[in-house]
């Protein structure tokens, strides 16, 4: 089991408020990923759940007992950090045999275990090197396999790719999605990268300035942003933002469009608007074209990668009209 | 481009070290020297260098006249003694400082670096007239406790310096892993300051090997160091160089060899965190 309830959860540090208010409900087994700017409390909230940092006020809630208190140690979570924070005078199966003699496991369980762990992560081979003398992917699972072998109600995951090359990174976020699959236990996982947020996510929260912008389902947050800030940080390339008369025709303060949510064409035609492509970025499978449009200013369309454009092409471009963003004074969603 | 230091430079450097290593040296070769000699070469009106008549008979006299071997034992307890119990002292102390602290603790520290900057002599009477009290003066137990208060503030600064540099991740790793405070200093913490706390602990006992203030004033017969070993030589027998030479070769000669074998450790340990 591994419930998580955080109710009115406000933290500050000395006269900085980094989390003003903050409510959420984590169901057992759910994958959750806190994303936000640099900055935002997400990695605060984490510490905060895992009784790294006290609660200024407020209660956190495991499985239904109040954890508020309670030092890390008591509170059956476990953490994988972004450096990692393997025990550097310790070879790689004592690293991961570590929690167990925490825990004063018998050495049969744990050698066991510990087995158990490095055969799924890959690491047999590699047990009785020091982790100076991993690379930075293996690193990564020996942090992982010391989590795994607590067997704990919930993992709380800071930022843990942020380290690894791109490449890395997106095998290594296979493998934590599989390993959510297959343990079926919580996760809460903290990220800046709104890509990690979106594939691995059951639900995201988006957080801002240390409040909860929306939480819901990756899809649903891409669909529905709740307000302004949502919708731009949800999606890649970013939504173009139109402010002024363009957004009064739509009854708005201000609309968004999508870069995917364009249609494009090479002549005139009637309500296109007209624009002029400063940079083409060729993917391959995908073109992003950066089009400085007349009274509107410069705005990001995906294309599909066949269809080639270069500097000072003129452009005309039709944006969807079902999915058209409104936005009122306050950025809320319309 | 790598800078170049012109030859010239290099030289006179080089010379200059040389010659400040050996001013620096000079009274410990003069001890070394005289030693050997005779009484009456060692006060002789025209000096010589080296021994005219090479002789070992300072050193029985010595070890005649005192015992060398229970001073030496006395310095050994004393030292690694107060060094022992400081570290027990410093390393909870200071890992409070590094990992748990607080708006006071740069003023604790300061603080207690300021002890430091006080005259001791300053405190002789109140110290003299406590050990008296406690029956503390002239045993061992005394003197090892006034070796670890005198060098606490050094011993916590030190491992302060070195437990900055541990990156706090790892201690809350320990933290989620389960560990207790105990087990997060003693399986995390400890393990990986151990050149630090090495540097630490051979500072200390040198420090301590080397105090004569106090132990020449809180001690007589009983638990008299090596330096009070050597004073004792030098007061009655003013004029007996060569004796006080061979008593203080032999006072100074175990710190210095293990100074010698740890010096890497040493600079290692005092420069550390310095360029990270």
């Amino acid at each position: 089991m591994g419930s998580i309830s955080l109710q009115h959860v406000k933290k500050s540090f000395g006269e900085v408020q980094i989390i003003p208010d903050i409510s959420l409900d984590i169901k057992d087994g759910e994958f959750v990923v806190f994303v936000g700017p640099s900055g935002c409390g997400k990695s605060t909230l984490l510490r905060l759940i895992a009784g790294l940092e006290d609660t200024t006020s407020g209660q956190i809630l495991l499985d239904g007992e109040d954890m508020t208190k309670a030092p890390p140690a008591r509170r059956g979570l476990a953490m994988v950090f972004q450096s990692y924070a393997l025990y550097p005078h310790m070879s790689v199966r004592d690293n991961i045999a570590f929690p167990l003699k925490m825990a004063k496991a018998p050495k049969e369980v744990i050698d066991q275990k510990v087995e158990y762990a490095a055969r799924t992560l890959n690491l047999s081979s590699y047990l009785d090197r020091r982790p100076r003398a991993l690379s930075g992917g293996q690193r990564q699972r020996v942090a992982i396999g010391r989590a795994i072998v607590r067997e704990p109600k919930a993992f709380l995951f800071d930022e843990p790719l942020s380290n690894l090359d791109a490449a890395l990174r997106v095998n290594m976020r296979l493998e934590i999605t599989e390993l959510h699959q297959q343990l079926k236990t919580t996760m809460i996982y903290v990220t800046h990268d709104q890509v990690e947020a979106m594939t691995m996510a059951d639900r995201i929260v988006v957080l801002n300035a240390g409040n909860v912008e929306q939480f819901g389902s990756p899809l649903d947050l891409y669909k529905k942003p709740a307000n302004r800030f949502v919708a731009g940080f949800i999606g890649s390339p970013k939504m173009n933002f139109i402010d002024g008369s363009e957004a009064a025709k739509h009854n708005a303060h201000s609309i968004g469009v999508r870069p995917e949510h364009f249609t494009l064409a090479t002549s005139a035609t009637s309500d296109a608007w007209k624009g002029k492509v400063g940079v083409a970025e060729q993917l391959g499978s995908d073109t992003f074209l950066h089009v400085h449009v007349e009274g509107l200013g410069l705005m990001t369309i995906r294309t599909d990668g066949d269809q080639t454009f270069s500097h000072g092409d003129d452009v005309y471009l039709t944006p969807d009209p079902t999915r058209i963003y409104r936005f009122d004074a306050a950025g809320l969603a319309i | 481009m790598a800078r170049t230091v012109p030859a010239s430079t290099r030289i006179g450097f080089t010379a200059l070290a040389w010659l400040i290593a050996l001013l620096l040296f000079s009274p410990i070769l003069w001890v070394l020297l005289t030693a050997f000699k005779t009484e009456a070469e060692a006060i002789a009106a025209s000096p010589t260098f080296l021994p005219q008549q090479f002789t070992l008979e300072n050193f029985a006299a010595v070890q005649d006249r005192s015992d060398y071997f229970k001073h030496a034992f006395n310095s050994i307890v004393v030292s690694v003694g107060s060094t022992l119990l400081g570290l027990a002292i410093g390393i909870p102390a200071a890992w409070a400082m590094a990992f748990a602290p607080t708006r006071r603790t740069k003023d604790v520290l300061m603080w207690m670096l300021s002890t430091k900057m006080m005259p001791a002599v300053g405190v002789l009477i109140p110290i003299y007239l406590i050990f008296r009290d406690l029956r503390l003066l002239d045993t061992l137990q005394g003197l090892t406790l006034i070796m670890t208060l005198i060098n606490l503030p050094i011993i916590i600064w030190m491992l302060y310096t070195y437990f900055k540099e541990i990156p706090v991740d790892i201690l809350e790793a320990a933290r989620m892993d389960g560990a207790e405070l105990w087990n997060e200093i003693v399986h995390v913490l400890v393990p990986m300051a151990v050149p630090g706390i090495a540097s630490t602990l051979l500072l200390n006992v040198i420090l301590a090997w080397n105090e004569a203030f106090w132990t020449i004033t809180l001690t007589s017969g009983r638990a008299g160091t090596l330096t009070a070993f050597i004073s004792s030589f030098s007061s009655p027998q003013g004029l007996f160089l060569a004796k006080l030479s061979a008593a203080s070769l032999l006072a100074i000669a175990p710190i210095l060899l293990m100074g010698w074998f740890s010096q890497k450790q040493l600079v290692r340990g005092l420069t550390f965190g310095a360029v990270k």
